[in-house]
């Protein structure tokens, strides 16, 4: 019983890194390829339009839920090595809210720019998932590895934004709702815990 | 000289999927084996339904076709929402507040027998059974646009006959100002009324009102039957309220009351949030709602993303020989 799986700290060869990466880089982009093939072929039930941004819009933020954990589960287990995966997360999370922005701006909109304007400068939760947006768009094009060097000091305190793109984002659902609280209570609990989970040791 | 061959027919392939396929659709998601991830998913965002297999296995309601006469007058020159998506994309808080919810867990509600009850400042008070609502007035059908509050929009069949027909029989005193609606109350048969998780959190039964002059406006209509057939338990069978000026939360669903009375009753989204939703709800590309636009719309018909139709809201629908119904109000604060 002494010793048990972590009793040393776990490290992980390339190739295991790269393995995890490849079946994250399948499910993130299959799913999303899946969720356009299917509303594409009007299979995404009646209101594909609807399907469509609510799955990218609530994967976008289930992935950066995902991406926030990481940084607890490699801080917490004695597997430092998780901490690899998370930039790669962090990019997808823009991917899916990206997806969900286009497909509000094409299908939804239909390319109406001026509305689309309107739109977000109006409407109080699409200002804040359109800020939460431009911050995820902002860590993304930081990610590389020569930009985060290049910045130097600056770099984490800009990453540190994540957090308010996170509690924008779950504002924008929040918001967006007609009625009924559960599913944003939800979300704001889990970010909470992972919010706090910084301060605790 | 050889030509080039040019059909001449250019049906998209979207125009002719078959309704097996459509129906096959959550079997050809989970073929492709990402099943896996639906996990990940809230309830909300379960676009295909993952959990609801076994309940698409379960008996469907039963309809059954309806004898009615064709009202030639509205007959709009617009496509029709397919009956596959009329009968699957629906609002009916009571039985859960997905879209898809209602289809899948109203299949077991029962509607006979029904009863429904005409009383307040009438003269004749009157209490209709089930054969009553098809037999007792004669059925017509009439294709109206449905507009709902959430800015997407459909064209539908509906069977039914207009309320004036029905509220003349019961002799409303002069008293009588509004008309009041009532949704069974039914926690047994309507999860949503058993628990505010599934709900949504409102009150229930549901109420819906109309002004006198608006209850008994030739447009306006009790439907029991919808695509021909009698209305399936999410479209509120046994009978609905259909008033195709307003948006789509004022035409109730499987009423069992109809009261007259001479002050303004209250109404379910109403009583949710004022600031959003108002007793007249007359779709209004003017006023918008206070967290989105009303001035276009999502029309729902075939086809998938690229098929998609956004049109400009009209005033009343479209239905524009209401207006006068509402003249010398200021439609922005009576919204």
């Amino acid at each position: 019983m002494n010793k048990t799986l972590f009793s040393r700290p776990v490290r992980l060869t390339s190739f295991q890194v790269n393995s995890i990466k490849f079946v994250i880089h399948g499910l993130a982009s299959g799913y999303l390829a899946l969720l356009f093939y299917a509303g594409i072929n009007d299979q995404l039930g009646a209101d594909p339009v609807k399907a469509l941004l609510h799955s990218s819009g609530i994967m976008a933020v289930n992935l950066l839920l995902f991406t926030l954990a990481l940084s607890q589960i490699a801080r917490r287990l004695p597997c430092a090595d998780i901490i690899k995966l998370r930039r790669m997360a962090g990019v997808y999370v823009f991917v899916y809210a990206l997806a969900h922005f286009l497909t509000w701006l094409a299908f939804e909109l239909q390319f109406a720019w001026q509305m689309a304007g309107e739109e977000i400068v109006e409407r109080p939760y699409i200002l804040v998932g359109f800020a939460a947006l431009l911050i995820l768009l902002a860590l993304t094009v930081t990610s590389p590895l020569f930009i985060r060097k290049k910045m130097r000091q600056r770099w984490q305190p800009l990453h540190n934004t994540v957090w308010a793109a996170l509690f924008l984002a779950i504002l924008h659902y929040t918001w967006s709702l007609k009625t009924g609280w559960q599913e944003p209570v939800f979300y704001w609990l889990v970010a909470g815990i992972l919010f706090s989970l910084r301060y605790v040791r | 000289m050889a030509h080039r061959f040019k059909p001449s027919q250019t049906f998209k392939d979207c125009d002719v999927t078959d309704e097996s396929v459509y129906r096959d659709r959550r079997n050809v998601i989970k073929s492709l084996g990402f099943a896996g991830l639906g996990a990940l998913m809230s309830q909300p965002a379960s676009a295909f339904g993952w959990f609801s297999d076994d309940e698409e296995k379960k008996d469907t309601f039963r309809t059954r076709p309806l004898e009615f006469s064709v009202n030639e007058n509205f007959k709009p020159d617009e496509a029709l929402t397919p009956e596959a998506k009329v009968t699957s994309y629906n609002n009916f808080y009571e039985f859960g507040t997905d879209k898809s919810d209602p289809v899948n867990n109203a299949q077991q509600f029962s509607t006979e027998p029904w009863t429904l009850k005409v009383d307040g400042l009438v003269e004749k008070p009157l209490t209709l059974n089930y054969d009553d609502l098809f037999n007792r007035l004669a059925l017509e059908e009439r294709i109206y646009r449905l507009r709902c509050v959430e800015a997407w929009s459909m064209v539908i069949p509906w069977t039914g006959f207009q309320l004036s027909h029905l509220l003349a029989e019961a002799k409303p005193l002069s008293s009588a100002k509004y008309v009041a609606f009532k949704t069974l109350y039914d926690p047994e048969q309507m999860p949503g009324q058993r628990s505010r998780f599934t709900g949504g959190g409102i009150d229930y039964p549901y109420v819906e009102g109309l002004r006198i002059d608006e209850a008994t406006h030739p447009l306006t209509m009790l439907a029991t039957g919808v695509y021909g057939k009698s209305l399936p338990p999410q479209n509120g069978a046994p009978v609905r309220l259909v008033v195709p000026w307003k948006y789509g939360f004022k035409s109730i669903k499987s009423i069992v009351s109809i009261t007259l009375t001479d002050k303004e009753p209250p109404t379910t989204w109403k009583r949710l949030a004022h600031r959003e939703y108002g007793f007249y709800a007359n779709v209004n590309p003017a006023v918008d709602h206070p967290r989105w636009s009303q001035a276009s719309e999502r029309r729902i018909t075939s086809g998938g993303l690229f098929n998609q139709n956004r049109i400009p809201t009209r005033p009343f629908n479209g239905y524009e020989e209401v207006a006068s119904l509402y003249a010398g109000m200021d439609l922005s604060k009576f919204y």
